[in-house]
């Protein structure tokens, strides 16, 4: 039994309606655990006042110098004593979660068992960057934590200016969209580049997110500075029995609707059967008696659109690979950015593959820690610094799938213009 | 020293020795997926095995009783294997359908709405807030618990024109992320500046620098080094605070909350695009948010009515135009809809498209 919990009518109002409710969660935990009755404490303060009372400090583990969240207290009374002194400390270890998120119950149980001996017994299933958050330990707690998890395989997460836990879409384990390993990519990129998460000495954060394909589950072109996006060059794959099944049930008109005329780059059309075009990549699939839909293949920009509406009717090619894109970041400090185009496609499949995919990775985040500014993203150097001088550094050619539209002002100084022309040629002919 | 254990430095687990088997012995090797009723999905791989998928909402803050029930579900009624999703929904998978009904019952009975799957509302995905951020404007669980039982009925049926992506962050950096409706804190008014602890607390020079319109300067104050803020020039987003406490931009009466629509993380049809301001000002009312719901509830009931099959909010949006966009949802347009950060004119209409 813990001592007496505080009155909290605000938080109160949380627990009826039918979604889970979180706080009838931490009255659960604070019937026997006194972090919790004072973080409620604490917490009920807040929805009165709408102020926050946590601030930062240095926590963590031996060998590390990130991956624990410090939070101390703020609310404190005229002695500069803790109001809520059981929960003055209530750090959060962040824990990589297996790539994907997949858990037996065995695990869950476990790490129920670590969190109530050494912690609270709040666990977040996940933070926005995908960690694990252990919520609520006290500062003496933190190195028996994390030890434990630790000897049982799992590792701190980033924070600060480091490289972050990264996160990938459920891919290959359970979707016909997958166009690579993403769990492999992630291990890859992640488990060799460690050192840059646990002892962070980058200018600012760097976020690694890996989607199977265009559907992108993970966010990785808005939120991660290298985003690698799964995709295909040859010819999707049909499956004329779906797709006719397909039209039987929602009729040709559905078909025009929400399929054909959604296609943003206007790569199919319906045709008459025999009137195909017999051109390369164009590939026709009868969608009942009379007419067929004409998918031309290299126009399609592998959106995903016509695969999500008819799933296992149309497919990803066979020549799978990525689509890696640099620069994607939130608000702060010039506004969010998008990730753009470095590599249009590159093969992901074989272990030298792989090793590629991680020497880029590892060639951008030494880019990034000689050259970004303090607290500057990638994304923001690269607008400081312009793409081509990005990709000199780096050492990537430079592709005209990289830019939604050539330049349109002439502020340029082009007397270079016949050596460009040269490098264009050497790049049509190699 | 001698005592201190160094760390394994292992990395992100291996998600194989977690993984339902059937998933497992078919990696990389799905050809098929169907969507039987809401909350449920089918995969079917090339070896002809299949699975089902069981996706429930979750209180994504959770305590361990909840974890443990979870759990029992997953072993009574499941295979004893689950997955979470970017926006904290549990994924329960069965390689038998005869479970698929039980196990609904089992979530549905223990309080767990099962749902979030193809075009419903899926769960709100969300931060910290009061409850362990340090320079939180509002509660992130508590505004997400208001929301999701108010749009409760669109996370269990899929009613929506496409999948519907919320967000909430509780100040203007926006870690909950683009969506197709975002809630985010908006200051309003400058930070408060108290001097007497900027010179122990804060590192000058790197407010300095954070600042995104260089409003902030070094200055002396009372005889005491401090910094000062152009209010004039002051966007009131916040950046400061991080870095130096002392420049308290929360403000219980005047950091507000704005709403933000049509982010979108997919390829699919468009390309991904960023959310945009559609309504701000609205008081950040504990424990419930009423106004920030009914905003909320408004914008997807004129979407979920005028929107066509497939369109997520920016292209049913794209498609209307944004002057019919307020017209529809009522919600009043102001200059400060009209974009003027840098970059700021390709966000202006040069064209005589209007619809009339």
């Amino acid at each position: 039994m813990a001592k007496k919990m505080y009155d909290t009518p605000m938080l109160d109002q949380l627990e009826s309606g039918p979604w889970p409710s979180f706080v009838t969660g931490l009255k659960r935990l604070a019937k026997d655990n006194d972090m919790m009755v004072d973080l409620m404490g604490q917490l009920e303060e807040s929805y009165k006042t709408k102020k926050g009372f946590w601030k930062g400090g240095t926590v963590g583990v031996f060998g590390y110098g990130g991956g624990v969240i410090p939070r101390f207290t703020e609310l404190k009374d005229e002695n500069e004593k803790p109001i809520y002194p059981d929960a003055a400390e209530f750090h959060t270890l962040r824990i990589q979660p297996p790539a994907g998120m997949h858990y037996d119950t065995k695990t869950l149980r476990w790490m129920c068992d670590v969190w109530e001996k050494h912690g609270s017994g709040l666990i977040a299933f996940h933070g926005q960057s995908g960690d694990i958050m252990f919520q609520g330990i006290k500062t003496e707690n933190v190195q028996p934590a994390f030890d434990e998890l630790n000897e049982a395989g799992f590792d701190l997460g980033g924070a600060g200016p480091a490289l972050r836990t990264s996160m990938s879409c459920v891919g290959a384990a359970r979707c016909e969209m997958s166009c690579f390993d993403e769990a492999r990519a992630l291990r890859t990129v992640i488990n060799n580049n460690l050192d840059d998460m646990h002892r962070p000495a980058l200018p600012y954060k760097f976020k690694f997110k890996f989607s199977g394909c265009g559907n992108d589950c993970v966010n990785a072109i808005q939120r991660s500075d290298m985003a690698t996006i799964g995709t295909w060059r040859d010819n999707m794959q049909v499956n004329p029995e779906l797709v006719q099944a397909w039209v039987a049930k929602n009729g040709k008109g559905e078909l025009v609707n929400q399929v054909i005329n959604m296609c943003p780059t206007k790569a199919l059309s319906l045709k008459k059967q025999g009137t195909e075009s017999k051109a390369d990549g164009v590939v026709a699939v009868a969608v009942d008696g009379e007419d067929c839909m004409e998918i031309d293949n290299h126009n399609c920009v592998r959106c995903m659109h016509c695969l999500n509406v008819i799933p296992g009717g149309m497919l990803p090619g066979k020549d799978k690979g990525v689509t890696i894109l640099v620069g994607g970041k939130g608000v702060l400090k010039i506004g969010a950015t998008m990730g753009t185009v470095v590599i249009p496609f590159m093969k992901l499949e074989s272990d030298e593959d792989f090793e590629k995919l991680n020497d880029l990775a590892r060639n951008i985040l030494d880019f990034f820690a000689e050259n970004a500014l303090e607290h500057e993203r990638t994304g923001e150097m690269i607008d400081r610094i312009g793409l081509v001088n990005f990709l000199d550094g780096i050492g990537l050619e430079i592709d005209a799938n990289m830019v939604a539209a050539p330049r349109s002002n002439p502020y340029v100084r082009m007397d270079g213009w016949e050596e460009e022309v040269a490098k264009a040629e050497e790049r049509k002919s190699a | 020293m001698a005592d201190l254990r160094p760390p394994i430095e292992s990395g992100a687990p291996d998600p194989m020795p977690y993984m339902h088997p059937v998933m497992k012995k078919n990696y990389g090797k799905w050809v098929f997926h169907s969507h039987p009723k809401p909350g449920v999905l089918y995969h079917r791989a090339e070896s002809g095995d299949a699975i089902w998928t069981v996706k429930a909402g979750t209180q994504r803050q959770m305590d361990t009783y909840t974890i443990r029930e979870l759990s029992d579900i997953a072993d009574k009624f499941g295979d004893g294997y689950v997955r979470f999703t970017a926006r904290s929904n549990i994924e329960y998978m069965v390689s038998d359908e005869a479970k698929v009904e039980p196990l609904i019952k089992a979530l549905t009975d223990a309080g767990y709405p099962v749902g979030g799957t193809a075009n419903s509302v899926s769960m709100i995905a969300h931060t910290q807030g009061w409850l362990h951020c340090d320079i939180p404007g509002t509660d992130a669980s508590g505004v997400v618990k208001a929301l999701m039982d108010e749009l409760y009925e669109e996370f269990i049926k899929c009613e929506m024109p496409n999948r519907v992506k919320l967000s909430t962050s509780c100040c203007e950096i926006n870690c909950g992320g683009q969506a197709d409706i975002a809630i985010i804190v908006q200051h309003t008014k400058p930070p408060k500046i108290n001097h007497d602890l900027v010179a122990n607390v804060c590192e000058r020079p790197a407010v300095v620098a954070r600042c995104p319109v260089a409003a902030i300067r070094p200055a002396l104050v009372n005889g005491k080094p401090s910094l000062e803020v152009d209010e004039k020039k002051c966007i009131c987003c916040g950046a400061c605070f991080p870095p130096c406490p002392p420049m308290q931009i929360n403000d219980p009466e005047h950091s507000k909350i704005a709403i933000w629509v049509g982010g979108k993380n997919s390829n699919a049809r468009s390309k991904p695009t960023f959310h945009k301001l559609v309504a701000a000002g609205l008081p950040n009312n504990a424990p419930r948010w009423p106004e920030t719901a009914e905003v909320v509830k408004k914008i997807l009931r004129v979407y979920k009515e005028d929107g066509r099959p497939w369109e997520r909010m920016i292209d049913w949006i794209d498609r209307i135009g944004w002057p019919r966009f307020f017209e529809k949802t009522g919600l009043p347009f102001t200059k400060y809809h009209i974009d003027d950060w840098r970059g700021s004119r390709v966000n202006l209409n040069a064209s005589n498209h209007i619809r009339f």
